[in-house]
């Protein structure tokens, strides 16, 4: 089935010029993925000789992390645990309107219309965001086995894209959800256990030095967050952020 | 010209070891004097430059993404295999290395996969040091299980995100050597051209892709980890970025294109629905291990179905052709790639596909979910469950061990894969051809180097399930950090060098002029809708079946597209900004030209193996065959300004004896 939209889409040259919204019509095909209408309407602008709207995406699976949509107020739109590149056309009306952002935050500067900056969230993960071990140093793979429940809660807070629509998200601007993902993905491992205390502090200072807001635990980011990463990270994290403030030197 | 692989002398199983005791080192206070250029930072170009930055080599390393974790490794689902033989199955570096020669059809180099054999072992030990959460059993011990092509388990994995775990945990160490100073990243920059020095390769050009800036780039070395070129076809699993403008513009500087005509057709994909579409989505070889692949084996049936009057499980049990399990017995739904593939296709063309377009077979999980059920029953000690019971308990073991696959099925096609069989269908995935590089992983030009999917040097004519993540993790963590040495061990008194010289400045002119053309010529149509026109003549002309005359009626067609493209593209914009729309417009003129030799390769291996089925050379029943007095050699490809020319590099089995490859 065919779907008659209405698209108000924010365009903006770069980070020095301000941005407005521009309203086009386009007709989307229920299968089609979210991008593949933007596609379509691209093909359709760079057709008619103007300017293409610029958007980021990549694997179009749900995995890298790139695309970065506020899509009617929601970051990556309206569906649970669903990334933009993952969102079909089936889920919206026909003659519906639907207006597309970028991912807006103070940490994020705008690239090009729906194109954000996103640095921020490598610079935290080289603060810290790591073991210290050098390649060939490892000792066998089986030399400490791990509880399978502990490596699968390890897992579902590795599984953050670093999408940033956690930030996006949260009226303060806050990277505590991705940090805290990290935090805990590397400190319930035994391999990571041991840098814990350094890292959580470091990894804090560089979220405050990118200017993230502060968190006011309103959950807005556990809802918007397409891999449902859970709020019990950021209170993993606060928990190993004062152990190390207190006992520290 | 004489393509020496330089491998060393000795018997299989020493020769690494041997080698890399007495290879030339450089020393620390001259590491630190030695610039090394690393392009790429998925699995290959992260670990590569983590691993020369620890050394304290002076590292620079460049991607186009955003961030170095968005390389298309991300999204790697299934498994990297190992011989570590935890399962104790008769698993050995033997066995792997024999696999993975067997699987590429005997056109691999017998060293160099031992030595990836070997580097597998580590690799795993790495990755779990690093935090890489893999699957573990209840006694806290890492799992394994199987992938086409083997008859052992030796996949380790992370639920569905294998390659997201691993490209994290090498996206860390990178980090970490940014953080310490010994790597200087370079986001959003794209190599758009391969600079060498009195012969040797010295730097490279990349535009600044948010300002639109181009720079010149010095090192000593340079390594390329830039991946495949899948997206030569246009619709493919690869990510919608992937390219091959760094390894195509480093051919067109001189260095060769080996095997080109090697690439790999996943036979499990979710099958393409429109025109619009942009890409095609891999569902991981791992449900093979559960599911069964089948056709009806009425053709009605078949009709009835793609007219959607019936539904997959509508046919009964008798009605159905498990047609892998039919025609290869030994290996079943676990044959390898290329044999599965073009089973399918076998099928689909007979009429018996499933879907509205008949191009579509059913992979089918009611017998692993009931199975599953069963012994899960046991488990709790219900010896008489009830049929319902057991497909709640066996839907709940598919789901830990598939769940976020079939989440991903459920949303691309609303279907709902617990209740329908799933449609698949085969698309590309992979490329095993890739730039020509000795055991060194050295070019023919001195000093470029290339790993991962970039080159073309473990997996012959066909990759194995698990292998590809395998090979860039033992490439970069492994290999480099010692083979590079055999090249700046003779760098150490040559000063930094300058991006001032003649080359580089004479290189950025010729880039932006390459710009500013593309950019006036302001034709009709879309970069776009050139790209879908190649891909189209590439599926139909190089695909899973290739002919001499649709083979040279694709090299025409390639011709006068590319002629058009250069007439008649239109790029919007300016090259001073962030245009994504200039930035395809570049790939795809390279993916025009590549797709040119891919074909001429095609043509000239007058065979069937692995991936590559020439239609002329099939048996009665429909197997390929291999014909190893002529084709066992590395077919090297020299763009010669645009006359190409091939150079043969033989392949010498010392150790394995050529067979047929048979999985029946
Ligand atoms: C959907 C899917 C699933 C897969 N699953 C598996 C699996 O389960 N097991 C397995 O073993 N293999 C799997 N593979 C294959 C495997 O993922 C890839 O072969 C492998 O990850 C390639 O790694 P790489 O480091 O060589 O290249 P990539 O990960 O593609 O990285 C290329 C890098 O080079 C950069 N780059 C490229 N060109 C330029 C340029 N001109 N300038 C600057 N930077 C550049 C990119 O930005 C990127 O950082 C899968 C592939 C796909 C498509
Ligand atoms: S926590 Fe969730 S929303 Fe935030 S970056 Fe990670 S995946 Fe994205
Ligand atoms: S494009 Fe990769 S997550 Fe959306």
């Amino acid at each position: 089935m065919d779907l008659n939209l209405k698209l108000k889409i924010w365009r903006q040259k770069n980070n020095t010029t301000g941005g407005h919204f521009e309203t086009y019509d386009v007709v989307a095909n229920e299968h089609m993925s979210f991008l593949e209408m933007l596609d379509v309407l691209n093909e359709d602008l760079v057709n008619k000789r103007e300017a293409p709207v610029a958007f980021e995406h990549d694997c179009r699976e749900g995995i890298c992390g790139t695309c970065s949509l506020t899509i009617n107020g929601q970051p990556h739109g309206p569906n649970a645990g669903t990334t933009a590149c993952q969102l079909h056309m089936r889920y919206f009306k026909d003659g519906e309107t639907i207006t597309v952002e970028p991912f807006r935050a103070g940490a994020f500067p705008v690239v090009k219309d729906l194109v954000v900056d996103r640095g921020a969230l490598d610079r935290i993960v080289q603060a810290g965001g790591f073991v210290s071990v050098n390649a060939g140093q490892a000792q066998d793979g089986n030399a400490i086995p791990i509880e399978k429940e502990r490596a699968s809660q390890s897992f579902e807070s590795a599984a953050c894209i670093g999408c940033g629509a956690c930030v996006a998200a949260c009226p303060n601007g806050s990277a505590m959800l991705f940090t805290s993902a990290k935090v805990r993905h590397l400190g319930l491992l035994p391999q990571g256990e041991v840098e814990e205390e350094q890292r959580v502090q470091n990894m804090v200072a560089q979220m405050d030095h990118e200017g993230f807001g502060m968190c006011s635990n309103i959950g807005a980011c556990e809802a918007e967050c397409p891999k449902e990463i859970k709020l019990y990270n950021i209170a993993y994290m606060n928990r190993a952020y004062f152990k190390a403030v207190f006992t520290g030197e | 010209m004489n393509l020496d692989s330089k491998i060393p002398a000795g018997p299989l199983a020493e020769k690494w070891t041997k080698y890399k005791s007495t290879m030339p080192i450089v020393a620390p206070n001259n590491k630190r004097k030695l610039e090394v250029i690393v392009v790429g930072s998925g699995l290959a170009g992260a670990s590569a430059a983590s691993s020369l930055g620890e050394l304290g080599y002076a590292v620079k390393c460049y991607t186009f993404h955003d961030s170095p974790r968005r390389a298309h490794s991300i999204a790697a689902q299934g498994g990297i295999n190992a011989a570590k033989n935890y399962a104790n199955d008769g698993d050995s570096i033997y066995r792997l290395f024999y696999d993975t020669v067997k699987g590429g059809d005997y056109r691999s180099r017998e060293a160099n996969v031992h030595r990836l054999a070997e580097c597998s072992v580590d690799i795993i030990d790495q990755c779990v040091a690093q935090g890489v959460p893999f699957a573990r059993e209840y006694g806290g011990l890492l799992e394994n299980r199987s992938f086409g092509g083997v008859q052992v388990s030796r996949t380790f994995y992370a639920r569905g995100q294998t390659g997201q775990q691993l490209l994290i945990g090498a996206y860390q160490s990178l980090s970490r050597q940014i953080s310490l100073g010994s790597v200087t990243m370079y986001n959003r920059h794209e190599m758009l051209d391969l600079v060498i020095v009195n012969g040797k390769a010295r730097g490279i050009i990349v535009r600044n892709l948010l300002t639109g800036k181009i720079e010149r780039h010095a090192a000593h070395a340079v390594v390329l980890a830039t991946g495949g070129y899948g997206n030569v076809f246009y619709l493919s699993t690869n990510a919608m970025m992937c390219n091959a403008t760094a390894a195509w513009k480093s051919v067109k500087k001189g260095a060769l294109m080996a095997n080109p005509c090697f690439t790999q057709i996943h036979p499990t994909c979710i099958p393409v629905s429109g025109e619009y579409q942009s890409k095609l989505t891999l569902m991981s070889e791992s449900l093979r291990n559960d599911g069964r692949v089948w056709v009806p084996k009425k053709k009605e049936d078949a009709e009835a179905i793609q007219q959607r009057k019936l539904k997959g499980v509508d046919i009964k049990e008798e009605d159905r052709d498990y047609y892998l399990e039919r025609r290869y017995p030994a290996f079943g739904n676990l044959v390898p790639r290329d044999v599965a593939s073009r089973a399918a296709k076998v099928e689909c063309d007979k009429g018996h596909g499933v879907s509205p377009t008949g191009l579509a077979v059913f992979l089918d999980f009611s017998a692993a979910i009931e199975r599953y059920g069963h012994i899960e029953a046991n488990k709790h000690g219900n010896h008489n469950p009830t049929k319902e019971e057991i497909k709640i308990l066996g839907e709940k073991v598919v789901s830990e061990k598939y769940g976020n696959l079939f989440e991903m099925y459920e949303k691309i096609t609303g279907d709902d894969p617990y209740k329908e069989p799933m449609k698949i269908y085969p698309a590309v995935h992979y490329t095993m051809g890739g730039l020509w590089v000795d055991y060194n992983l050295e070019t023919n030009v001195s000093g470029l180097f290339a790993l991962g999917e970039c080159n073309f040097s473990d997996h012959g004519a066909n990759r194995l399930g698990a292998s590809a993540l395998m090979q860039g993790l033992a490439d970069g963590y492994f290999v480099i950090p010692y083979t590079i040495g055999t090249f700046l061990a003779n760098e150490i008194s040559t000063p930094k060098i300058s991006p001032d010289l003649p080359e580089f400045i004479e290189a950025e002119k010729k880039v932006i002029d390459n710009i500013n053309a593309l950019l006036s010529i302001q034709g009709e149509h879309s970069v776009e809708s050139f790209h879908r026109r190649l891909g189209k003549i590439m599926w139909n002309h190089c695909g899973m079946a290739r002919t001499e005359a649709g083979l040279k009626e694709g090299i025409e067609m390639i011709r006068q597209l590319r002629a058009e493209y250069h007439k008649n593209v239109f790029v919007p914009g300016s090259n001073d900004e962030y245009n994504p729309e200039l930035e395809k417009a570049i790939r795809v003129a390279d993916f025009m030209e590549l797709g040119e030799v891919m074909m001429l390769d095609a043509l000239n291996r007058k065979e069937s193996c692995g991936g590559h089925f020439r239609e002329e050379s099939a048996s009665p029943e429909g197997e390929a065959m291999r014909n190893d007095a002529e084709f066992t050699y590395v077919a090297a490809w020299d763009w010669n300004n645009g006359n190409p020319e091939m150079h043969k590099e033989p392949l010498i089995f010392e150790n394995v004896e050529l067979k047929t490859r048979s999985y029946k």
